[in-house]
């Protein structure tokens, strides 16, 4: 129906896009992980393993590496235990607010990241509102100092940014079950709850996995909220290879750490990609 | 309260008091009214046909029974029980969808077990009556199949299974015909029907289609804009049409506007002994009841002829005008003025009713 023109003239600038810009940095990223830094910290590009090896090595990687799965995955869970009862509240009983609500939830994310990092500096801080208001109503008599520059911190805040990203495809799952689904398993004698867990659940799963895919794998990755508000026992992975990156100008190492992590979130796309077809009927 | 789940509880059945009866129903969505002033009952084992255009309420009357909506006002009873106040779960009434909402994630054989799992029966008998119920559906071949991959008649017949398997008291099934093609809807008709005298359970079935209804029922409730326009077997509501609109709506059918005086009603050029007190009256007279023939109630010429295969459709006009459809047996030719014979007792004294949506006020009936 369109000619070949056509279609090399509409699918070539956003190839060409991909292909400059994200392609060619990976592959050079790829490239550097096999170089090494010399004594006059210069990088020599001789071909070696030794990056990878260190990342065997020392323990200190595959600790934070561990410390940043570990806070991605309660920021997971954190984030499903908010997002899905929201989300199933707005799908199924919001009724005629249900625009409003939905608006409320996504307005967040138009406020830009950093600003609501801060924010939670200020609400979680030595000095900051609820250490304040903890002391005013004679509930604690200091400050509680574990409430900022922590893991608590970082998954607290994480969890307050990426609760929108489980729950939109949670929604999206939500909305799609037909309402005559609930009206039959009710016909069939099942209370709400029954109904929930024998229809609704399992028909949501694939949202479920959706936003957990989304939350995890962006707080992994995450460097921001932990810079800002994790201290020294906060710290994730993406901050090692900012550094590494920055400071320490070991840019092989950086790539090395980089290009496993970038294994490591394709096998879980692809992991998760695997559990929703499996769990989709349509 | 379990009790109410589990099918067979013994409830003991008085032969006397119906088996549903529905009291002085009405419904209203915000100021629109859907239903009004709705009463009527249903015997044990009956198979009852709610009848009517879309827009008329028949679904939102059938909502009200399986408990998915609730009336606004007015009251249900199944077997001495009054049933609006308990929701869905607690009524031992199961629904045939128009779609039939089966259960994607679960196969043909777990959609039909979903009301016995859930009434935590044995294992052993969910397992039997499973199987007993796949069997009669013939879709044992397909126990494990997930519904995306059965044709829709075969999600029709799984649907029903699904829903006889828990031996209801009352089956509601909403037009569950309509997405099927002519030749396997005539004969699900059939089928359905002969099912439904096996294992005597009471149908109420919604229908837009009045062959459908005339086909399949014991009784007819014609709803019209939300209200009971008549409930009657099939073939009286055929013969006896109380309103004109039943008498339009159900078959095909002549309207004979006139007044009676001295027993005599004068429809135009057309008349014949009607036995009603005298003043305005209107007549319904079936074409098949309209033969040609002496001695004539009237005279007429020929506007056109439709085929019909075993008849064929007249249309003919009187001298007054009046045009009026007449099915005859076949016929070569017909020339000059015809004279048509009638039995009196075939022009059926109807009440004038329209289909449009009546005002929001009662006062047709008052």
């Amino acid at each position: 129906m369109f000619s070949r023109a056509y279609k090399f003239a509409i699918s070539a600038p956003p190839l060409l896009w991909i292909s400059v810009f994200l392609l060619v940095p990976y592959l050079l990223m790829f490239g550097y992980s096999f170089w090494a830094v010399s004594s006059s910290q210069a990088i020599v590009h001789t071909w070696n393993l030794q990056n990878y090896r260190d990342l065997l090595i020392h323990d200190v990687y595959r600790q934070t590496l561990l410390r940043s799965m570990w806070i991605a995955a309660r920021v997971m869970v954190f984030s499903l235990l908010l997002g899905y009862p929201l989300a199933y509240f707005l799908s199924f009983y919001a009724g005629a607010k249900k625009e409003l609500y939905y608006q409320l939830v996504i307005i967040p994310l138009w406020v830009s990241y950093l600003v609501r990092a801060y924010a939670w500096k200020t609400i979680l801080g030595t000095d900051g509102v609820l250490n304040t208001l903890l002391q005013y109503v004679h509930l604690t008599r200091h400050p509680l100092d574990f409430l900022l520059y922590s893991p608590f911190a970082v998954v607290l805040t994480l969890t307050h940014i990426y609760t929108p990203f489980t729950f939109l495809p949670i929604y999206a799952a939500l909305e799609h079950i037909p309402r005559n689904l609930v009206e039959a398993s009710h016909d069939l004698g099942a209370t709400p709850a029954q109904t929930f867990w024998r229809v609704i659940f399992p028909l949501s799963i694939p949202g479920v996995l959706a936003g957990a895919t989304f939350a995890f794998v962006l707080s992994l990755g995450d460097f921001l909220a932990p810079l800002l508000l994790g201290g020294p026992s906060g710290i994730m992975i993406s901050n090692i290879v900012v550094s590494l990156f920055g400071a320490a100008y070991n840019w092989p190492l950086g790539a090395a750490i980089s290009f496993c992590m970038l294994l490591l979130v394709l096998s879980l796309l692809m992991f998760s990609e695997h559990l929703e077809k499996r769990w989709s009927h349509s | 309260m379990r009790m109410t789940n589990v099918p067979h509880a013994a409830v003991p059945i008085d032969k006397d008091t119906p088996l549903l009866s529905v009291r002085n129903l009405a419904k209203s969505f915000g100021k629109n009214p859907v239903l009004r002033d709705i009463s009527l009952e249903v015997a044990e084992g009956e198979f009852l046909t709610i009848l009517g255009e879309s827009g008329s309420g028949k679904t939102t009357l059938l909502r009200i029974l399986a408990g998915f909506e609730s009336p606004t006002s007015g009251e249900l009873w199944m077997g001495g029980e009054r049933l609006d106040l308990l929701p869905p779960y607690r009524r031992r009434i199961n629904t045939v969808f128009q779609n039939y909402a089966l259960f994607p994630h679960l196969t043909v054989a777990e959609n039909v077990a979903y009301g016995l799992r859930i009434a935590k029966l044995p294992q052993p008998e969910i397992q039997s009556r499973v199987q007993a119920a796949l069997a009669m559906a013939k879709m044992s071949a397909h126990a494990l199949a997930k519904p995306s991959r059965i044709s829709g008649g075969q999600q029709q017949r799984v649907a029903l299974a699904r829903a006889l398997v828990n031996r209801p008291r009352l089956l509601l099934l909403d037009e569950p015909l309509s997405a099927l093609d002519a030749n396997l809807r005539r004969q699900m008709q059939i089928e359905l029907k002969s099912l439904q005298r096996e294992v005597g359970i009471t149908f109420i079935f919604v229908t837009h289609d009045q062959e459908e209804a005339m086909v399949m029922s014991d009784r007819i409730a014609l709803l019209r804009s939300g209200e009971l326009e008549q409930i009657a077997p099939p073939r009286e509501i055929y013969t006896r049409p109380t309103t004109s609109y039943a008498a339009q709506f159900i078959g095909r059918t002549n309207l004979l506007r006139g007044e009676v005086r001295g027993g005599i009603a004068l429809c135009g050029a057309i008349r014949f002994p009607a036995p009603l007190p005298d003043g305005p009256a209107l007549f319904s007279l079936r074409p098949e009841n309209i033969r040609l023939g002496t001695p004539a109630q009237f005279t007429a010429r020929l506007l056109d002829r439709v085929f019909h295969g075993s008849s064929e459709l007249l249309r003919v006009e009187c001298s007054d005008g009046q045009v009026l459809t007449v099915s005859t047996a076949l016929r070569e030719e017909y020339a000059g003025d015809l004279q048509f014979k009638f039995s009196p007792a075939d022009a059926v004294p109807v009440r004038e009713t329209t289909a449009a949506p009546p005002a929001n006020s009662r006062q047709e009936h008052a």
